[in-house]
């Protein structure tokens, strides 16, 4: 199966990036592909490199760096929700990238499902 | 177009108030760019969502911008498939003649069967 994901909500407050994560690779490691992960309204806030939790709390942004890096995930954070929130290109953890909201509409016509994690 | 030619069925779900949160906002943000995707595209309004369409927004006074002009602009997007659940209405004392565009009320239950016909549910 192929998914899209879609992430409305930033780390910590809510654990929707929590459970997209989680189910990304639940379904990698079921042998399923991730079309794109798209992070949309304060779900952008889940792709700055300048996030520093507790060390004795998981790394939400550096865990999907690392997830991106090795299944060659494409995370894409819209451009308008991120301008609006002060995330910008120098600013963007490994294997994230900025472009529009088109992207998130082609996931949607591109994946078997779209699975959105939110409110 | 998909991989196969085929136009998907996308319903955007609306389900919270258009102020107080920026959900309702860009929901229609994206609804708007998704126009250009020539795909079968239909609004639905929910819960406090009915809200983002009720009549005469006056968002001066919190100093946010009154997005409701769009709704009406959606025509112009081909987008005119609007679904606007009784349930959620009635429970807030409105009717159609509240919303600010032509809109079709329909049933709980027949909204759960307009969404699963649909390939790609947004929820906002």
């Amino acid at each position: 199966m192929k998914f899209g994901i879609l992430v409305n909500e930033g780390p910590y407050t809510h654990q929707a990036s929590d459970s997209a994560y989680q189910f990304c690779k639940a379904a990698l490691a079921g042998g399923h592909q991730i079309y794109r992960v798209f992070f949309y309204h304060d779900g952008v806030d889940n792709a700055t490199r300048l996030t520093e939790p507790p060390n004795d709390d998981r790394h939400i942004v550096n865990r999907w760096s690392k997830l991106a890096q090795e299944h060659s995930l494409d995370l894409v954070v819209c451009v308008a929700a991120a301008l609006r929130r002060g995330i910008k290109d120098e600013i963007l953890a490994p294997g994230f990238r900025i472009s529009g909201l088109g992207q998130l509409i082609e996931t949607g016509i591109q994946a078997e499902r779209l699975v959105v994690f939110g409110d | 177009m998909s991989e196969h030619g085929a136009v998907k069925k996308f319903m955007y779900v609306n389900r919270k108030a258009p102020y107080g949160t920026i959900y309702a906002l860009e929901s229609l943000e994206v609804v708007l760019i998704a126009a250009a995707f020539d795909q079968d595209v239909s609004l639905a309004f929910l819960d406090d969502g009915v809200y983002q369409l009720k009549k005469g927004h006056q968002t001066k006074g919190i100093e946010m911008k009154n997005f409701q002009p769009t709704y009406r602009a959606l025509e112009d997007y081909d987008v005119t498939k609007l679904y606007v659940e009784q349930e959620s209405l009635r429970m807030r004392g409105l009717t159609a003649d509240d919303m600010c565009v032509p809109v079709d009320v329909v049933s709980r239950a027949d909204l759960g069967k307009l969404m699963e016909q649909q390939d790609v549910l947004f929820s906002f």
